[in-house]
């Protein structure tokens, strides 16, 4: 990542879990789509702005050891797919947690981090990350 | 519709081949292919070249025209395509391929596939093969490719459909075969313990469940199946090829225990090659990652759900071992994953055991082999099917 218009057109998504509802079948998706895979046709220009409950629980995790260069210094960290309790799935760090206590079914909360630098004089990119609830 | 042969194939050997250059490779791989099908090369009418990312791993884009020009082909005009679709870059070079003597607009064909990889450092390397993922969403946010599926293999061993060991014999089985493979980076066998003790890179996954990095090249001709025996005696029928996409993010599927594009694809597949999983007694396999190798076998219909782990633990999948050899070439775990080019290299191994030259990996008897290709967490997802004749 290194564009700053790339990193800013993402906040509603990254800063607070603005994804989409289908005004024709109220499917809700994140990230936010501009049209609905289900309804197709039907769905165009029904799309609503949604934000997606904060709380879920862990749907799958991972403790990352090789990590690329940008998060080098985070670890061993950990990774999860979280089940939003409004049923949408979405992958991010978990962290504020100890590794070994990190168990499928784990409830979770999101909360607005630092993820990572462009570099020492680049931009610094913010979103979610998921800490114990 | 054309029915496609084979009529020959090459391959470098893959490795860590620091003195070739890209061009040296994508040309060793295509000559040895034009020698095999006893051509001069002024048959070719059009070069296919399955790449994921030479303009990263060595700064050069246009490497169609590259491959042209070195290939001699760029004299003649001859057009030339390179397709990328990740870690399905080979499968789907090749269905172009295909496509392209099947539909008559071209007769002879050189499909080609090549990755240097080594030229990057292995940092730079990762970041490429993660940028297969959903660069916004899951790479993004701090999620690496491996991650991905060790997060698959967390949620099988959570249900219950494959145990840790039985995942970390995906490995074992395919190092058995890079053993009996010249060509393969890895000719070594593992023991179950080294894959469960090596360092860890994504937990549950370690070392040992991820493919190499590797430089190598493979490559075929096709030609239209009623033409294939003035060039050759030894050629095999391409009996069906099928591709299907999913999601880009893991996160987007309903299950991840399974990857719905391997299944539509390969149900395609037998259905177009008027076979049914039974018929199959090779498989190449998209071993990228050791769960790979789980999902694949259950995905393409060869195991039942929960039985895929139980068929590599017990070495059902090795050569002479049960009803299907699995990857006999050493897979891209052990042969190693120059990533344009495995999917190409797959058909290659397919079609020298389907002509009986595999030599010590030789499965007896094959009628059937089939080549399974997948790009990020199951994104892109190619089956071919090839046949003896």
């Amino acid at each position: 990542m290194s564009s700053v218009a790339r990193a800013w057109r993402e906040f509603p998504g990254k800063y607070n879990l603005e994804g989409t509802k289908c005004g024709n079948c109220g499917t809700i998706f994140f990230p936010k789509r501009d049209f609905c895979p289900k309804c197709r046709r039907e769905g165009i220009g029904k799309m609503q702005k949604y934000k997606v409950r904060r709380e879920g629980e862990v749907f799958s995790f991972s403790i990352i050891h090789d990590a690329p260069p940008c998060n080098s210094a985070l670890k061993p960290y950990a990774v999860a797919m979280v089940r939003a309790k409004d049923g949408v799935m979405i992958s991010g760090q978990l962290v504020d947690v100890e590794l070994d206590k990190i168990a499928i079914g784990m409830p979770v909360r999101a909360v607005l981090r630092k993820l990572d630098e462009d570099g020492a004089a680049g931009v610094i990119h913010y979103g979610y990350k998921f800490v114990p609830a | 519709m054309k029915e496609v042969a084979i009529i020959g194939v090459g391959a470098t050997k893959f490795g860590e081949l620091w003195g070739s250059s890209f061009r040296n490779i994508g040309i060793e791989a295509g000559m040895r292919a034009i020698e095999d099908a006893n051509l001069s090369g002024s048959e070719i009418d059009c070069l296919f070249i399955g790449n994921m990312s030479a303009g990263r791993f060595i700064n050069q884009k246009h490497i169609d025209a590259l491959i042209a020009d070195y290939s001699g082909m760029a004299t003649k005009n001859v057009p030339a395509i390179r397709v990328e679709a990740g870690g399905a870059s080979g499968g789907v070079a090749f269905g172009q391929a295909v496509t392209a003597v099947a539909s008559g607009m071209y007769n002879t064909v050189l499909l080609g596939g090549a990755e240097k990889m080594t030229d990057q450092n292995d940092a730079f390397i990762n970041t490429a093969m993660d940028a297969t993922a959903d660069a916004e969403w899951e790479t993004g946010m701090g999620l690496t490719l491996p991650s991905l599926y060790a997060m698959i293999a967390r949620r099988v061993m959570h249900e219950g459909t494959a145990t840790r060991e039985e995942i970390a014999s995906v490995a074992v089985n395919s190092h058995f075969h890079g053993a009996l493979n010249p060509g393969a980076q890895f000719r070594k066998e593992i023991s179950l313990d080294t894959v469960l003790r090596a360092s860890p890179v994504a937990d549950p996954l370690g070392m040992f469940d991820c493919a190499p990095i590797t430089d190598g090249a493979a490559a075929v001709v096709l030609c239209p199946l009623d033409e294939a025996k003035k060039h050759t005696d030894s050629y095999v029928k391409v009996s069906a090829f099928a591709q299907g996409s999913d999601t880009l993010a893991l996160s987007q599927r309903p299950d991840i225990t399974s990857f719905g594009a391997t299944v539509a694809t390969s149900r395609k597949a037998y259905e177009m090659a008027g076979i049914t999983p039974a018929d199959i007694s090779i498989a190449e396999i998209h071993d990228d990652f050791s769960i790979a190798g789980i999902l694949a076998l259950q995905d393409l219909g060869l195991y039942k759900k929960g039985c895929a782990g139980k068929a590599f633990l017990s070495g059902e999948t090795k050569v002479g071992g049960g009803k299907v050899a699995v990857n006999t070439s050493g897979g891209l775990k052990a042969r190693g994953y120059p990533i344009g080019a495995s999917g190409v290299a797959q058909i290659v191994e397919i079609s020298e055991q389907l002509r009986g030259k595999a030599d010590k990996r030789q499965v007896a008897n094959a009628k059937y082999g089939l080549a399974q290709s997948v790009g990020g967490t199951g994104s892109a997802v190619t089956v071919s099917i090839m046949e003896a004749v």
